[in-house]
């Protein structure tokens, strides 16, 4: 009964995107000249600093990993309803999960310690974005609100407990003591060197393929499975749940759980994966990136994969070239970014109609 | 002069409409053409094309081919905006009225006139003023929508349609939820409208309301017209013919009813409303294996409340459920909604756009609703769509669902074509109890006659069926048993033998009859 007209698959996915994204680009390339820089040459660099060499490509799929996960972490919640913007505070709650077990259950042996740490990351974010869910489901307070509250509640906490109790005085730093070697994840660098391929030494580790199986995760869970039918059946009416025999309430306790536990692992990535140790503040805004992540991502794992690469590859080209050239800083990555969230989010239905009048003709034809 | 001409063109004159959604052809050449300062009736099977017809004169689908002429000129319609422009207003099957603006922002929705609100309001509500003295439509401008009945909102429709100046009035299916009083208002609102020379165009599934009410009628076919009538020269039976291409039984026989034993027994069901109103007060029934016992009464006298209570989806204030003399546990959570269902109780709601299936769902997904849990659907935890898919392709050839694509979107489904997914999932489950409310609303002719034909076959094989329906017809076509309800209350029980339309009219009207005291 909607007005807007359907458009063939492949426009929908494939073409639309690149358009906002290209429009994204050629606005970001105005604004860089704005500021007296060569767009074409920013745009070089940029690149190269995302893709061209092995070194960067490791760095951008690093960040890749955590933007999977935080996209993920929106995405699930989202088909139940649900607007998650809490994971960032549930990353770093899940931290502390990890942190816990890598520094104090360090004298089990690497392939018992290294899961276990991985389940309490995702139990740690999965508590840590329950509560919030329960408040909605039985208190009637909105997820929304209660998330955000909960991501300064998170900072705050882990602040007292990482200054005040698990720091290593022996260095001054706010931060805990390195993880013991065999509680950390295998870095990239490592694993190629199985296969004899020489890597650059980078923070990309195994975590990058839990991102991966996360994303088939979801795609499973959600459309795949009773539960997954049960989720998306609360998230389009609460009215349909009760008659299909569905508890709305327990639904949204148990979405809001495991999205918390997807954002809970990008814990893993930073934490177990990238640092070795807890340290303050390393969540860094992935969780809130999480948000556009999902957003342009369409909510489904496919989507969410490509736009976390292409948000990695920013992030990671973007410092480049907030080295490289004088006039752009980081806040003018920032503003690119707003700009590919704007076109690629907000504005999504910009071109539709055009295309959508091209297409009806052409179908005419 | 000019006047004179003017009434020998046609008011709306399509030629050759044709509109496509993939695979499924809605329009084919429609040709139609309506006579200035009458009434038109189109007619058609569920899926015919008669809503995709109107969308597209009033702009909600673009036409592959053909053209629009309104008083003799060519108009391009690419957006409902052009549409209100050539004079054409449109009251949608399902209503488009934001639920939590009032009566007055909704009509102004779009037509603010200005960008200070304040002024072009206090404009508006003056013309509008104006527009329910004359036709007498009356509606509290500053209620909100969702505290309004359908009767009412519909009202709210139609007023949004005359402040656009609307001189054609499109009104799809506008009878299926009103009383049958708010009908015959509608009609007399419409015959004022016809005599001051503007042009109505009316799609309905009651024939007796296009023969009551129309110049001429339309009929359409598998996204073609069959036919174009003048209404005193046709009959109910030549519609129907040429809507379905054979004969249909207006009444469906049936045997005598053979009751068995008690299935179902409420009493003292209470129940009280978000907004503290009391919609059951005190409800006591009966149904026993191999009968039908219709509820008959004027939508919201609480009808619709006992069908969710005794589905298990209403928090009661008070009495209790039996199934098979077995006590049920209290109704209002998932649980016993759950329960009702394990229990064999089906239940086909009122409500099938917000409860009974999720339009944004596929077919084959909303055909699984309430069974999601089945072990053929699937290993364990997984749900396989494969078997959803190859369940819902056998409902849709035994139950005719056109078109019979279980991927396709339950909401891009006619409504009559919906109602018969909601419908085959139900009775497929072979239930000892089936609660059915308004199982023909928005269903043509031709599908109510099969609908009819699967509830006798149900009570025949021993089932007992509880039907609520506002139209008269149905249950007194169906019931074996009927129970009238009136402001919560159940005033009132009547033999099939001993209803007919007088006495269970007067019920329904809450005038106090011999039959509720015996
Ligand atoms: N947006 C859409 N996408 C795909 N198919 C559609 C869409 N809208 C309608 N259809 C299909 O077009 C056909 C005509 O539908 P339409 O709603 O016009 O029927 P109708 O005559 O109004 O039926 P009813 O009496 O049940 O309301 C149906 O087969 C329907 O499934
Ligand atoms: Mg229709």
């Amino acid at each position: 009964m909607s007005a807007g007209a359907r458009l063939p698959r492949w426009v929908d996915l494939g073409l639309l995107p690149l358009l906002n994204l290209a429009a994204a680009f050629l606005l970001s390339g105005l604004v860089v000249l704005a500021i007296g820089e060569d767009p074409i040459k920013a745009l070089r660099i940029l690149v190269n600093g995302a893709v061209g060499y092995p070194e960067a490509v490791a760095f951008t799929l690093y960040y890749t990993t955590n933007f999977i996960l935080t996209g993920l972490a929106v995405a699930l919640a989202f088909h139940a309803g649900l607007f998650n913007i809490g994971g960032e505070g549930q990353a770093y709650v899940a931290g502390l999960g990890v942190g816990l077990v890598c520094l104090y259950l360090d004298f089990l042996p690497g392939f018992a310690v290294v899961p276990i740490a991985i389940l309490s990351a995702a139990a740690f974010g999965a508590a840590w974005a329950a509560i919030p869910g329960w408040l909605e489901a039985y208190r009637g307070s909105h997820v929304v609100i209660t998330t955000i509250m909960f991501n300064f509640l998170a900072a705050a906490l882990m602040t007292y407990l990482i200054t005040n109790w698990l720091l290593d005085p022996a260095h001054g730093a706010p931060e805990t003591r390195r993880f013991a070697g065999h509680t950390t994840l295998w870095t990239m660098q490592q694993m190629l060197g199985w296969f004899g391929i020489k890597a650059p030494r980078s923070p990309l580790n195994a975590a990058f393929f839990l991102a991966l199986a996360a994303a088939a995760f979801v795609w499973i869970y959600v459309w795949h499975t009773r539960a997954g039918y049960r989720l998306r059946t609360v998230g389009s009416s609460h009215k349909a749940a009760l008659y299909a025999g569905i508890d709305p309430a327990r639904t949204i306790v148990v979405a809001m759980a495991i999205s918390g536990a997807l954002a809970g692992l990008m814990a893993v990535n930073e934490i177990q994966g990238a640092q070795a140790r807890l340290l303050l503040s390393f969540t860094g805004g992935y969780g809130f990136v999480g948000i556009a992540v999902a957003l342009m991502g369409r909510n489904h794992p496919v989507g969410v994969c490509l736009a976390a690469l292409l948000f990695g590859a920013l992030y990671q080209g973007g410092a480049e070239l907030a080295f490289e050239m004088r006039n752009i800083n980081r806040e003018m990555v920032i503003v690119i970014q707003g700009l590919i969230i704007l076109f690629c989010g907000a504005l999504e239905n910009m071109f539709r109609p055009t295309l959508a009048r091209l297409f009806a003709r052409q179908g005419a034809a | 002069m000019e006047a004179a001409s003017a009434l020998e063109l046609p008011a709306l004159e399509l030629r050759g409409i044709d509109k496509s959604f993939g695979a499924v052809h809605a329009n084919r050449a429609v040709d139609l053409s309506v006579a200035k300062g009458s009434i038109h009736g189109i007619v058609g099977e569920n899926g015919a094309g008669k809503s995709t017809l109107m969308g597209i004169v009033y702009g909600y689908y673009a036409a592959d081919a053909g053209t629009i002429r309104v008083d003799g000129k060519e108009v391009h319609i690419a957006a409902s905006q052009d549409a209100i422009a050539a004079g054409i207003g449109m009251v949608h099957q399902h209503f488009m009225l934001v639920e939590n603006f009032t009566v007055l922002e909704n009509v102004l929705l779009g037509a603010e006139g200005g960008a200070l609100l304040k002024k072009g309001e206090a404009a508006a509500r003056a013309a509008l003023g104006k527009i329910m003295a004359d036709y007498g439509l009356e509606v509290d401008l500053d209620a909100k929508i969702e505290t309004l009945d359908v009767g009412t909102q519909q009202r709210v429709e139609i007023l949004k349609a005359l402040y656009r100046g609307a001189q054609i009035l499109i009104l799809d299916e506008p009878t299926a939820v009103l009383t049958p009083q708010e009908a015959d208002a509608l009609f007399r609102l419409l015959d004022t409208w016809r005599s001051q020379g503007r042009t109505v165009i009316l799609i309905t599934h009651k024939l007796r309301e296009i023969l009551a009410a129309t110049d001429r009628v339309t009929v359409m076919r598998q996204g073609a017209v069959v036919a174009t009538r003048d209404t005193a020269a046709t009959s109910q039976e030549e519609l129907a013919e040429l809507m379905v291409g054979r004969r249909v039984q207006l009444r469906v026989a049936k045997d005598a009813c053979v009751p068995g034993a008690e299935v179902l027994r409420a009493t003292g069901l209470r129940y009280v409303d978000a907004r503290g109103v009391e919609r059951l007060r005190g409800v006591s029934l009966s149904v026993r294996a191999g009968e039908i016992v219709g509820i008959a009464g004027v939508s919201g006298n609480g009808q619709s409340e006992l069908l969710e209570a005794l589905a298990g989806l209403l928090p009661l204030a008070g009495g209790e459920i039996f199934y098979k003399s077995e006590k049920l546990a209290p109704p209002g959570t998932a649980a016993a909604s759950r329960a009702a269902r394990l229990h064999g109780i089906a239940h086909v709601p009122e409500d099938r756009h917000r409860m009974g299936m999720v339009v944004g769902y596929s077919a084959a997904e909303s055909t699984i609703l309430g069974y999601h849990g089945d072990e053929d659907l699937g290993f364990g935890p997984l749900l396989s769509n494969r078997a959803a898919t190859t369940r819902t392709a056998r409902l849709m050839g035994a139950y005719d669902v056109r078109p019979a694509a279980p991927a396709l979107r339950s909401g891009n489904f006619s409504g009559g074509n919906q109602q018969k997914i909601v419908l085959g999932r139900e009775i497929d489950r072979d239930p000892e109890l089936l609660l059915i409310g308004q199982p023909t609303r928005g269903v043509d002719i031709g599908a109510i006659e099969f609908i009819h034909r699967r509830l006798v076959a149900l009570r025949d094989a021993g089932k007992a069926i509880l039907l609520v329906s506002c139209e008269l017809d149905e249950i007194l076509g169906l019931a074996d048993r009927i129970l009238v309800m009136f402001d919560g209350r159940i005033v009132g029980e009547l033999g099939r033998d001993a209803a007919d339309e007088r006495a269970l009219g007067l019920m329904m009207a809450g005038v106090a009859q011999a039959a509720a005291a015996e």
